[in-house]
């Protein structure tokens, strides 16, 4: 057999998994691998500006394809770059595999240039990281990688190569099957937890389910709908479950929590059996623990025992792939119809809508984002940053295509929606890819919008503009005593940066133009920039206030910010 | 909450890196770890951890539970509930003149512990028992003049017949992939 070198090793590898697209930085310590490149075409590797846009676009082209997504660093500060991206994708459970260069092997712990304790550091942040020491067992780290980093509960993985390695040579030999004794996630439910948990079912009379992340990633939505269907349960999205059930399906309830439908807080409140499915009790969904669903049983699905009872105590837990549970599951439910519940759910609704868009000649953010749903069809994919623009493409996200909706739900990082609508655009060429962005967060990671013009990706961005850090300054107002301190900055002109970076900038301050620009910018082949300069004082409600329960959630406030507000 | 010492025993890969995962998980909790055993175990490739720690049960388990998670930990457990005897091994230099060697001599035997060195000012002393039992000839042994203390830390193994822990092996050994952790390793230490 001939001997291959270890830059050469690793692009063999990731070929045998299947890998087309790499996100990555060249940089001292993976010079070799830039080197070997050529050989491999079929390879397509996408040069990001910046370390963490490779992460968050390879995190975003994962969610998209159910696949790994993959991004490599050379070592020291590409390294070190790329850990906002991997707390990312290690906090929304998105299988990620980070290929980093390190120094050359002896001068590992001697503080070489461009020497950075990579494995040391992404400990908390990655599901599984090693530091490779011979050039043998690179091909099984990264088959292990892979793995560890799509199965189970996915999570990011790095691999640490040192330079030296990757000159070295030796047989190709890839393992046919990883087998790890500490490693053995449970993927099927247990059959007695799952008689349980369909007696429970029976039994409630008022039931609600609550989907997370985990129906997006076992791609289980077809198995959430028939049990819905079936048991006749409402369906509550988290910010990470959305695309996870029909958004126009009549048992769709949209979001909970701290800017979720108030319905949906006092459903929660009010409920008999929480159905919980690939979520885990975020702080975000639950408000204060103590008073959360106080007449609630729960049970609660999940692949991770960790996030059994953590939050919150399960009366009939159900460890395995939310996929697989809900499949064992269906034939057990009993067809039930919950009228009296779900009209006790309508008439809250009714009298608390939540998401009316006021009436206003004024361009209010709300009205952009729901503009862009009705417009961009049934196939349109989002990418979104953090903040309050976030908030409002969740609330107003009512659409039907699965796994659409791509969001930095546990770390909350700005700037995620420029690479990640990247990743997605990469992952899905012929389709609509859209970016909302805040004017915030899209100056975290602006200079990425070069890849559109570079690798032709026509991905529209959307920058709810209201001149403010929208979220903080909504907090500085209701929380500290309207004190806006650091939340205007000097902006750039959008639509020169935008020129300046071979994209079509538009701006767009008068609502009469809003969709007639939304629709231009779908007509466009490349990619466009829209800067929609919003109303600057909008609040995101409904709000349940910081460290408040759900049951103290505010639907619209009834009297407008004070003056100190402006 | 009430809290109470907690025995854990892992098995973990002999790795280079494992030992930092582990302490990385109490730390993020903000567990302080009381004690920490390492060292081969029955099976080769693997080592064995004896942890104390002390907590309240649910954030133990919590914590145990994201260990498990840990792809180099293979097994897992806590055995505060479980039948099992626990022992911790001490060194002890003490002061030791000529007119008082005799009256150490005789705690020493009191405890069942041994004199492993005698020098013209000082003995150093082992034993080996429960922590309270180190606890007590320590505070005897202290009026004398403690110069240097170490103790292990507490192992633990369950009575009778049945595994504390177990791992699956292959030829009563443990192997990952063919030359990791096998000595070839240019850096770091083992665990």
């Amino acid at each position: 057999m001939t001997k291959i070198n270890g830059a050469e090793i690793i692009l063999e590898s990731l070929r045998r998994e299947g890998v087309e697209v790499v996100f990555g930085y060249p940089g001292g310590a993976n010079l070799p691998l830039y080197d070997a490149l050529k050989k491999y075409p079929d390879i397509r590797h996408i040069l990001v500006r910046h370390e963490q846009s490779a992460a968050h676009a390879a995190d975003a082209y994962a969610r998209v394809t159910g696949k790994a997504g993959v991004c490599w660093a050379t070592s020291g500060p590409g390294a070190t770059n790329l850990v906002t991206g991997i707390a990312n994708a290690w906090m929304d459970s998105v299988p990620l595999v980070c290929i980093t260069g390190a120094v050359v092997s002896w001068l590992l712990g001697r503080d070489g240039f461009q020497e950075s304790d990579i494995t040391g550091i992404t400990i908390p942040i990655t599901k599984h990281n090693v530091l490779v020491l011979n050039v043998e067992d690179i091909a099984p780290a990264i088959a292990e990688a892979f793995h560890i980093a799509t199965t189970g509960r996915p999570g990011p993985v790095l691999i640490d190569i040192p330079r030296d390695l990757q000159q070295q040579v030796a047989e190709f030999e890839y393992p046919e099957k990883i087998e790890l004794a500490g490693y053995q996630p449970t993927t099927q439910g247990h059959p007695q937890q799952i008689k349980k948990a369909a007696q429970l079912i029976a039994e409630a009379e008022k039931p609600l389910i609550l989907a997370g992340h985990g129906v997006v990633i076992a791609r289980a939505a077809e198995e959430l709908r028939e049990v819905a269907e079936k048991t006749d349960i409402p369906v509550i999205t988290t910010l990470l479950g959305i695309g996870g059930f029909p958004g126009s399906h009549e048992l769709n309830m949209g979001m909970p929590g701290m800017h979720g439908m108030y319905w949906n807080n006092m459903a929660i409140q009010d409920a008999d059996l929480l159905i919980a499915i690939g979520m885990r009790f975020d702080d975000r969904v639950t408000g204060a623990l103590k008073d959360f669903a106080p007449h609630a049983k729960v049970v609660h699905i999940d692949i991770d025992p960790a996030e059994i009872s953590k939050n919150v105590k399960a009366a009939v837990p159900i460890v395995g792939d939310v996929k697989n549970v809900l499949q064992q599951l269906i034939p057990q439910l009993k067809p039930a119809k919950h009228t009296a519940w779900r009209r006790w759910i309508a008439d809250v609704r009714a009298k608390h809508p939540s998401i009316t868009i006021p009436e206003t000649d004024k361009l209010i953010p709300q009205y952009v984002i729901k503009k862009i749903y009705e417009l961009s069809g049934p196939d349109a994919w989002y990418a979104t940053g953090v903040g309050q623009h976030q908030m409002w493409a969740a609330q107003y996200f009512w659409g039907d295509h699965p796994y659409s909706f791509v969001t930095s739900g546990g770390l909350g990082t700005m700037g995620f929606e420029v690479p990640a609508a990247i990743g997605v655009q990469v992952a899905r060429p012929h389709d609509t890819v859209w970016s909302f962005c805040g004017d915030g967060g899209f100056q975290m990671t602006l200079q990425e919008l070069a890849l559109c013009t570079e690798y032709e990706l026509p991905v529209k961005f959307a920058i709810i503009n209201n001149n403010y850090l929208g979220m903080v300054r909504q907090w500085q107002d209701l929380y500290y005593g309207g004190n806006k301190e650091s939340v205007r900055m000097f902006q750039p002109d959008f639509v020169k940066l935008a020129e300046s970076m071979g994209i079509t900038g538009v701006r767009v301050s008068d609502k009469a133009l809003v969709a007639s620009t939304i629709e231009a910018a779908l007509q466009h082949p490349g990619a466009v920039v829209i800067d929609f300069q919003v109303e600057d004082i909008e609040n995101c409600y409904p709000m349940m206030p910081p460290g408040a329960s759900l049951s103290d959630t505010i639907d619209q406030p009834k009297v407008q910010e004070p003056e100190f507000a402006r | 909450m009430t809290t109470r010492l907690h025995t854990i025993v892992a098995m973990v890969e002999n790795r280079p890196g494992v030992l930092n995962k582990i302490a990385s998980k109490w730390r993020q909790r903000g567990f302080n770890i009381e004690s920490l055993t390492v060292g081969p175990s029955e099976t080769a490739g693997l080592s064995r951890m004896t942890f104390t720690v002390d907590g309240a049960a649910h954030d133990i388990e919590q914590v145990t539970k994201q260990l498990y998670k840990i792809i180099e930990v293979v097994k897992i457990s806590d055995i505060t509930a479980e039948a099992a005897v626990a022992r911790e091994l001490a060194l002890i230099k003490v002061s030791a003149s000529k007119e008082n060697r005799s009256a150490i001599v005789e705690i020493v035997d009191i405890f069942r512990a041994n004199i492993i060195d005698v020098g013209t000012d000082s003995m150093v002393v082992e034993v080996t028992g429960t922590e309270d039992k180190v606890d007590a000839i320590v505070a005897m042994l202290k009026p004398y003049g403690l110069k240097e203390l170490v103790r292990t830390g507490r192992v633990a193994m369950v009575r009778g017949s049945a595994a504390t822990v177990s791992a699956p092996t292959e030829n009563g050994a443990y192997h990952r992939y063919r030359s990791a952790g096998e000595g070839k390793a240019k850096v770091g230490t083992l665990i």
